[in-house]
């Protein structure tokens, strides 16, 4: 690796005078900007880098070598489905035809695009088991607040604005409660109870007529599938809510058994987690949102119609609940779905699920004897082990025992990402293992075999667990300093 | 083990309240410093303002968690711990000497319903 | 059964199936109520070779027309050099995920530090997020920020001359979340000050929101604004195109207290709306009510420095239903695009980016005039973007239409009414294009 290029921010490879860019003469000089009143322009020089553009390259592409991503390996990071993301995709996003089409363009030379939007949001309704999609939020969170806005919308058009409360899961993840938040509703929690499913006893008295919905995932964020869904999906909408179906964990269920049949009305999902696009570092994701046959007018606008003729055009529907985005949200994200659902097709969409299930069965059985399992049967795609397991340092009676963050640490020694740590909150020392369903047995092997080994360096060496990692880019950083010390640009360094 | 500091007024939320006259100087226990870890930062009231018994006045956050402050009293804000906005980790090194704010209390009557020291002791096994 | 994305031979299978303790795949789901399991074949497509995959959507990108683009409105189409695709494509960087696990992912987190940092240089704030969907979504964002640092106000006022797609999105979001939205009327084409004053004078405004250059193109002149809201103790929001803020007076400047807007502008496709960045910058007071992902400069246990996700407290994964804010994306994708695209260009680049797409929109207003079919309606100075009223003969909606078939972009209809156009330009429209275009024009209308 260059060491000098190595550890420098780009800032630190500026010099003055050097360009990385070309563009044209001006030929059109009628006009300068120099015209322009100098109160409204900035006074404080732009403190940008200059650099050329073989060092713009050789930076970023060394930064690349200090990144884990699925294809560099394993990364069974629970609740985020890190599956492979085919290359064809990304070929397909890329097409001139979609990447220079501007927004305001007329629908009469948009054709193309409308036709694959039609395409995808009719194929998830299929697999969801629901009526409508639409794919304008940007991201799941985004989604969620969609489909809660939906599920407002739903209840203000029936003339019902009593119901302000919405109920979720004590083991629902935090976007839940904060997409609640940021619709304007408040939060009652339900129990879980010690097999991690919703105690249906604690949920009845909650139910009455100030309850918009309930928010689930199924199965839940321990992996666990909830029996009881029936039950409660009747429950709450005797109650006159709605089922909310967060589809982050919607991978083990594909063709297996949809949200509609289990008896949610609206959901969305994450085209990043269960339809194999890019993570991108965080994002750009896509959290398209799926509603039961009623509440389709309800979508946010512009909506896609397809026409008698077979046309497409752009729609913007009075009812609807009103835009989260100005037009299609992220639409090459859209675009890469599109090209996975082509190439599973019918046949293995269903397989996608069962094997991902398969993976987690696996490893979990591999590992019970040395991580402690709290809630033992069949998971589906992910499952939650509460730390090491006593007689491997896990012992947490002892002040110096071997925690969670020391196991992850350890495993980035050996070349695999770690799983979600101290998610979820039920447990003190959750690990959350998704393998996906495109890790073969050899991976899913080394994986095991490099978790039982730092089982036994916990019982042997702890101290090697304790300063763990060891051959990463960095070691352990100080978190804490950069909270109480914080530093969030080159300038404040 | 967590200390307990008898003559305290103790909630379940792990504030405790200190009497002094008309004014009560509210904190969080050790108990609570201990579970949240290395205080990175405490989001206090501002002087004059109203705090209500059972309602939030603040929050403190740790790298990894964050905590509302709940008042287990009612009354006005008189005076703020100001060293805290510089050194929040105070509140690791003595929950109990290093109070968040003090209220003049508008109920002296409410402590009542508060915790002595044995019981929060008890309560938080 | 044997597929490209699923590695498992049926002796796999079986072998694992052995250990779990289970019979087929179809038992893994033993537990599933037996009514609720889907009986038929899903109703979609077959598999398709990769071969098939690339005909039909090539087929359907080959359906759509790319065009001579005049428009803006929130999307330029400014150049991205290409240097910005190909460091993107680095799989190291697309295939990750939030940098949880700091040690592996110092790539991610170092180019969103140089983000933050090259978005605090051109907001001229101290702070900036990492980053959110995009200018719409973040000026929502920007909203609900205002409410949460006021406390007890719900009331937030903004200018009319909004695009009217990002109003639509901060009205919904306004609506849901309970913030009293109120419009301030424009007058000749820029917010009016004295309208924001009298608001600001009952009290009870969290937050004023203002957009430069606004809907039409106009560069406002924001003085005294930042002093009547914080008079009022009122925040200043000022949304931006953030390529304009490489020379035009800085948020900071003006007083704001949030830069907000989108940063498609820096070398993002049109994309047809999507993926772009929006932008959240501010200053050390509101850090805590910012929402969305931050990246912080510390040291590893060596001393070495080291970046890491910071000030997680106030997020949702933490604070549920107390967070800033619901966000969990970090645009890491397009963070990259930005920090790419502004290290390339640098102080210069951007100057000279905003100084030919100003030459070329002001030769295209100024040939459009000419043709007698268009005349000026707003006097106020602007940079690459200006607002026309259609004087000509022929339909306006119909002259669109043909201007379309000959594969043009004609701007944006502001206003069908009062025949408004908002044309845009930028340094990839070249004076022959521009004379064509406006020969096509004179001819058509």
């Amino acid at each position: 690796m260059n060491k000098t290029y190595y550890g420098k921010l780009i800032f630190e490879l500026s010099k003055s005078g050097r360009t990385g860019y070309s563009l044209p003469e001006s030929t059109m000089k009628n006009h300068s900007m120099d015209e322009l009143p100098s109160a409204l322009l900035r006074e404080k020089p732009l403190g940008l880098p200059e650099v050329d553009e073989l060092t713009v390259v050789r930076h970023y592409t060394n930064m690349s070598n200090n990144n884990f991503g699925v294809d560099t390996g394993f990364y069974p990071l629970g609740s985020c489905t890190m599956k492979y993301n085919p290359k064809i995709n990304e070929e397909m996003a890329a097409l001139k035809g979609f990447t220079n089409l501007h927004p305001a363009q007329c629908e009469c030379t948009t054709q193309g695009a409308l036709e694959l939007y039609w395409e995808v949001q009719r194929t998830l309704s299929e697999i969801a088991g629901l009526s409508a999609f639409t794919l304008n939020p940007y991201a799941g969170a985004h989604g969620e607040l969609t489909g809660l806005m939906v599920i407002r919308k739903y209840h203000e058009m029936r003339g019902d604005t009593a119901r302000t409360k919405i109920i979720v899961p004590d083991s629902a993840h935090g976007t839940n409660p904060a997409s609640a938040a940021v619709c304007g509703l408040q939060i009652v929690q339900v129990k879980s109870t010690a097999d991690g499913t919703v105690d249906v006893e604690d949920l009845k008295p909650l139910l009455g007529d100030d309850i918009a919905g309930m928010m689930m995932t199924n199965p839940n964020t321990l992996g666990i599938f909830e029996k009881k869904i029936p039950e409660i999906a009747r429950l709450v909408h005797e109650c006159g809510g709605l089922m909310y179906y967060d589809g982050a964990n919607l991978n083990p269920m594909l063709g297996v058994c949809r949200p509609g049949d289990m008896g949610f009305d609206v959901m969305h999902i994450n085209l990043h987690k269960t339809f194999a696009t890019p993570h991108g570092g965080g994002g750009p994701g896509s959290g398209p949102v799926g509603v039961r046959q009623g509440l389709e007018e309800y979508l946010p606008n512009p909506q896609v119609v397809k026409n008698s003729d077979g046309s497409f055009s752009i729609r913007t529907n009075e009812n609807s609940l009103g835009s989260v985005s100005p037009l299609f949200g992220n639409y090459a994200v859209i675009v890469r779905a599109y090209a996975y659902l082509l190439s599973l097709g019918k046949e293995n969409v269903p397989l996608a699920g069962k094997l991902s299930v398969l993976n987690a069965n696996y490893i979990k059985e591999c590992l019970k004897e040395y991580y402690k399992l709290p809630i033992d049967g069949l998971c589906k795609h992910e499952f939650v082990f509460d730390g090491l397991r006593e007689e491997y340092g896990g012992d947490h009676h002892d002040a110096g025992h071997v925690t969670t963050l020391d196991v992850a640490k350890r495993l980035l020694d050996y070349g695999f990402h770690a799983p979600t740590i101290y998610f979820p909150l039920l447990f003190h020392e959750a690990m959350m293992i998704e393998p996906t369903e495109t890790e073969s047995k050899d991976t899913l092997d080394e994986f095991i075999e490099v978790m039982r080994t730092i089982a036994l360096e916990a019982r042997d060496h702890r101290e090697m667990l304790k300063t763990a990692p060891h051959t990463t880019p960095v070691r352990r950083l100080d978190d804490v300093k950069a909270v109480k010390e914080p530093k969030f640009t080159y300038a404040a360094l | 083990m967590a200390k307990v500091i008898e003559g305290l007024y103790y909630s379940e939320s792990h504030e405790y309240v200190k009497i002094e006259g008309e004014y009560g100087y509210v904190g969080i226990t050790d108990y609570a410093q201990d579970q949240l870890g290395n205080v990175v930062y405490v989001d206090m009231p501002e002087v004059d303002d109203e705090v209500t018994a059972g309602e939030e006045f603040g929050a403190v956050e740790s790298v990894k968690a964050a905590s509302d402050l709940i008042s287990p009293v009612s009354g006005t804000v008189v005076e703020i711990n100001e060293a805290l906005e510089d050194a929040p980790e105070l509140v690791n090194k003595d929950a109990f000497a290093n109070w968040i704010m003090k209220v003049k209390l508008s109920d002296p009557s409410e402590v009542d319903a508060l915790m002595d020291a044995a019981a929060y002791e008890a309560s938080c096994h | 059964m044997s597929y490209k994305y699923f590695p498992h031979t049926e002796q796999d299978i079986s072998e694992m199936l052995k250990v779990i303790g289970v019979g087929s795949l179809d038992e893994l789901y033993a537990e599933v109520p037996e009514e609720l399991k889907f009986a038929r074949e899903l109703n979609i497509p077959s598999e398709k070779s990769e071969i098939e995959v690339r005909e039909i959507i090539e087929g359907m990108a080959a359906r759509n027309k790319q065009l001579v683009c005049f428009a803006g409105c929130g999307t330029y189409n400014h150049y991205t050099p290409s240097v910005i695709p190909y460091i993107a494509s680095r799989s190291e960087f697309s295939t990750s995920y939030t940098p949880y696990q700091a040690e592996i992912s110092q790539g991610t987190l170092q180019y969103i530090f140089e983000y933050q940092s090259m978005m605090a240089e051109l907001t001229g704030m101290e702070i900036s997020n990492a980053s959110m969907y995009d200018g719409a979504t973040a000026t929502a964002e920007a909203m609900m920020m205002c409410v949460a640092a006021a406390k007890k106000r719900r009331k937030v006022l903004i200018s009319a001359t909004f695009n009217p797609a990002v109003l639509q999105v901060v009205r919904t979001y306004a609506k849901y979340h309970g913030v009293d939205l109120v419009e301030v009327p424009a007058k000749n084409g820029a917010t009016d000050k004295a309208a924001i004053e009298t608001l600001l004078a009952a009290g009870d405004v969290a937050g004023v929101m203002v957009a430069q250059p606004n809907y039409y193109g106009c560069i406002e002149d924001f003085s005294g604004l930042a002093d009547a809201c914080h008079a009022q103790k009122s925040l200043l929001v000022i949304n931006s195109v953030a390529s304009a803020l490489g020379v035009l007076k800085s948020p900071g400047e003006w007083g704001a207290d949030i830069a907000c807007g989108d940063a498609q502008s820096l070398g993002i496709p049109m994309g047809y709306g999507g993926p772009y960045i929006g932008y959240l910058c501010t200053n050390s007071a509101l850090i805590r009510k910012m929402p969305g992902r931050l990246v912080g400069a510390t040291t590893d246990a060596e001393g070495k420095r080291c970046f890491v996700l910071t000030m997680q407290a106030r997020e949702q994964h933490i604070r549920r239903e107390k967070a800033t804010s619901n966000i969990c994306t970090a645009q890491g994708f397009m963070c990259l695009y930005v920090a790419s695209y502004l290290s390339l260009m640098g102080p210069k680049g951007l100057h000279k980016v905003n100084s030919l797409s100003y030459e070329a929109a002001h030769y295209l207003h100024d040939a459009l005039v000419d043709t007698g079919l268009f005349e000026d309606v707003y006097e106020s100075p602007y940079l690459n973007e200006f607002t026309l009223r259609y004087t000509g003969a022929t339909p306006l909606h119909e002259l669109r239409k043909q201007l379309t078939a000959e594969g043009y972009l004609a701007g944006v209809v502001a206003d069908e009414k009062e025949q408004l156009v908002i044309f845009a330009a930028t340094e990839q429209n070249s004076k022959t294009q521009i004379d064509a275009f406006v020969a096509t024009v004179s001819q058509r209308a």
